[in-house]
């Protein structure tokens, strides 16, 4: 079955680009937290509760939502939509500071609002709530981008009928290092509407690319 | 849907669960029958400041089995080079994979390793010299765990919350039907910390006594210490009733992060999926493994979405009573133990139920009994609104 990535969104090394396009740089990056601050602030995502997310789920949910404003998925079903991120660090951004709640018992104040987040599929969670996605999902952990696992795992649901549409990719974040490639993969011959991207085939090779060169 | 049928069965050819009731299948099966609990109060700093109610494998008990087994083994490394959780799976993971007759070192194995914490303990001031800071890392947890049984795939890991088990036994089915793998190792361990039980108490979500599932009188749920592996192959094993994993599904809620959905429409949806790809109706179910975590919440969405799948009527248990609630090996030993149900025809009475304290009636199993069973339904659900649902089907 032939499958394309019909947008794309690659964060790292202070920028942002979506289906080719430079849409952000930060030449005087100071931390991960002012800078998708003013990522999100710049593209007008207007929704609240990303003030409340730990730094993988900012990352992942606001790659995603550029991926979606390029793409819209909204003519399938939920049901339909699917999620297969992965990641090298797990959630152990978010599990320092949690332990640093509880590592004193003299100063001890774990809190569920931190907790929550020493998960690494809340991100998926997260992307769900906002774009009404109910389909498969699946939170991985691999050393580095594994791109033949995403290819594996993405095709194999395709091939079952399983999901029409699948948000896919690498969402890592650990200290003030970070990496997302979020690919938005759907079936190939579906009218394609964003004239200012061509898609691309749906491959290692291909992924392979959008992680080193884009 | 297109001629899932016709795809090649995946078999459960071997398993183990360790617990707080034994350290095989066996052990943990005849804890079940006598419907002993292994939740208790334990008084441990190392756990937390007040007691807590969890049921925890005994540490002496770890040691003294790690180090008999794998210094035996002839090894590079001594027991004492792994830690807690890694002595639990590579134990788990030597007593399936001998039975299984499968050689982990083949080409076509896969290994995968569910876990939500891993080696958490690690970030612990009095673990901190002793470990490689590396093994905090999941992928580095299964690469140890790989090399200690000469594996050459890359491990796979999954990490997604409390349906981690289920969705680990998923992708294995599926790859193994993909036919890119015809074997598969699928173990799941997480252990009893510091770190999960204030995250949980921060919650206020720990029962002060062990959990009561689908009960009136629920008051939150009981963590506990768990591993558990289940081989998986194409081939039957010889000489066993077989079993087959025969449909899974997962689906997300969109709803909340910590919360389930308001409906159980999600659950329900995954059930409904798992059910159509196993090829089978409702009726065809005899029996349901609930994920049953005894938070008022989770079990009321559990009961409505078992109503929406029409399956209010098929007998239904939480092992949560006996094991609490393990995590990352939720999804493995709760299947092992529905599956060994199918295979002995006995359904395990639900432990802590006595009037049913959800909304939608249930069929909560509440004594023991002798039933003839086919196929099972496990379900689970958890944080991020992920639910997960897998059929067994004894042929």
């Amino acid at each position: 079955m032939e499958l394309t990535v019909t947008s794309f969104c690659h964060i790292h090394e202070n920028k942002v680009i979506v289906n080719d396009n430079l849409l952000f740089f930060q030449g005087n990056f100071i931390n991960f937290a002012d800078f998708i601050k003013t990522v999100y602030k710049q593209e007008q995502i207007n929704y609240p509760k990303f003030y409340k997310m730990d730094s993988v789920s900012k990352l992942g949910f606001l790659a995603t939502d550029l991926v979606l404003k390029a793409r819209t998925i909204a003519g399938y079903a939920s049901e339909a939509v699917g999620i297969i991120f992965s990641n090298s660090s797990s959630s152990l951004d978010t599990d320092v500071a949690h332990h640093e709640t509880i590592c004193d018992r003299s100063n001890y104040f774990p809190s569920p609002s931190v907790f929550v987040y020493t998960l690494p599929n809340i991100v998926i969670g997260e992307v769900c709530i906002k774009h009404k996605i109910k389909g498969e999902n699946a939170f991985l952990v691999s050393e580095s981008f594994d791109p033949q696992m995403i290819f594996n795992i993405v095709h194999e649901h395709f091939e079952n009928n399983r999901m029409e549409a699948c948000l896919c990719g690498w969402v890592e974040m650990m200290g003030n290092k970070f990496n997302a490639l979020v690919m938005l993969v759907e079936k190939d011959g579906r009218a394609h509407d964003t004239a200012s991207f061509a898609p691309i085939a749906f491959n290692v090779t291909k992924m392979k690319e959008l992680f080193e060169h884009n | 849907m297109t001629m899932l049928q016709q795809k090649r069965p995946v078999y459960v050819v071997a398993d183990n669960i360790i617990s707080s009731l034994g350290f095989t299948t066996g052990e943990n099966f005849v804890n079940l029958k006598n419907n002993i609990s292994g939740i208790r109060v334990h008084e441990d700093p190392i756990l937390s400041p007040a007691p807590v109610t969890i049921s925890r494998i005994d540490t002496q008990e770890i040691t003294s089995r790690a180090t008999r087994f794998m210094d035996s083994q002839n090894h590079d490394r001594p027991a004492a080079a792994y830690t807690r959780l890694e002595k639990l799976i590579i134990l788990s993971m030597h007593d399936a994979v001998t039975s299984s007759g499968v050689d982990p070192r083949g080409k076509r194995v896969l290994f995968i390793l569910s876990t939500t914490k891993g080696n958490i303990d690690l970030l612990e001031e009095r673990n901190r010299t002793a470990f490689n800071h590396r093994r905090l890392y999941l992928w580095e947890l299964a690469r140890t765990l790989g090399t200690y049984f000469g594996m050459q795939n890359t491990p796979m890991v999954i990490s997604n919350a409390c349906i981690s088990g289920v969705v680990a036994i998923t992708m294995a089915k599926r790859l193994i039907q993909a036919g890119l793998y015809d074997q598969a190792i699928v173990t799941g361990g997480d252990i009893a910390t510091e770190f999960v039980i204030s995250g949980f108490q921060s919650f206020q979500a720990l029962s002060p006594e062990p959990c009561k599932p689908f009960d009136l009188n629920r008051t939150g749920l009981s963590l506990g210490e768990g591993c558990g592996t289940m081989v998986l192959s194409a081939e039957p094993a010889p000489e066993q009733i077989n079993i087959i994993v025969a449909g899974t599904s997962i689906s997300n809620d969109a709803n909340h992060i910590s919360g389930p959905s308001r409906t159980g429409e999600e659950l329900s949806a995954a059930i409904n999926q798992s059910i159509s790809e196993a090829g089978l109706s409702p009726t065809d179910i005899h029996y349901i493994s609930a994920h049953g975590t005894a938070t008022p919440f989770n079990d009321e969405m559990e009961s409505k979405a078992i109503g929406l799948s029409h399956l209010a009527d098929v007998p239904l248990n939480s092992y949560k009573g006996y094991w609490g609630h393990t995590l990352g090996a939720a999804g493995i030993i709760e299947s092992v133990a529905a599956i060994h149900s199918l295979r002995e025809d006995f359904l395990i009475r639900s432990a802590g139920f006595e009037t049913r304290g959800v909304t939608t009636p249930v069929n909560v199993i509440d004594r023991n009994r002798r039933a003839k069973l086919t196929t099972c339904l496990k379900t689970a659900s958890g944080f991020g609104g992920c639910n997960a649902a897998a059929i067994y089907q004894k042929l």
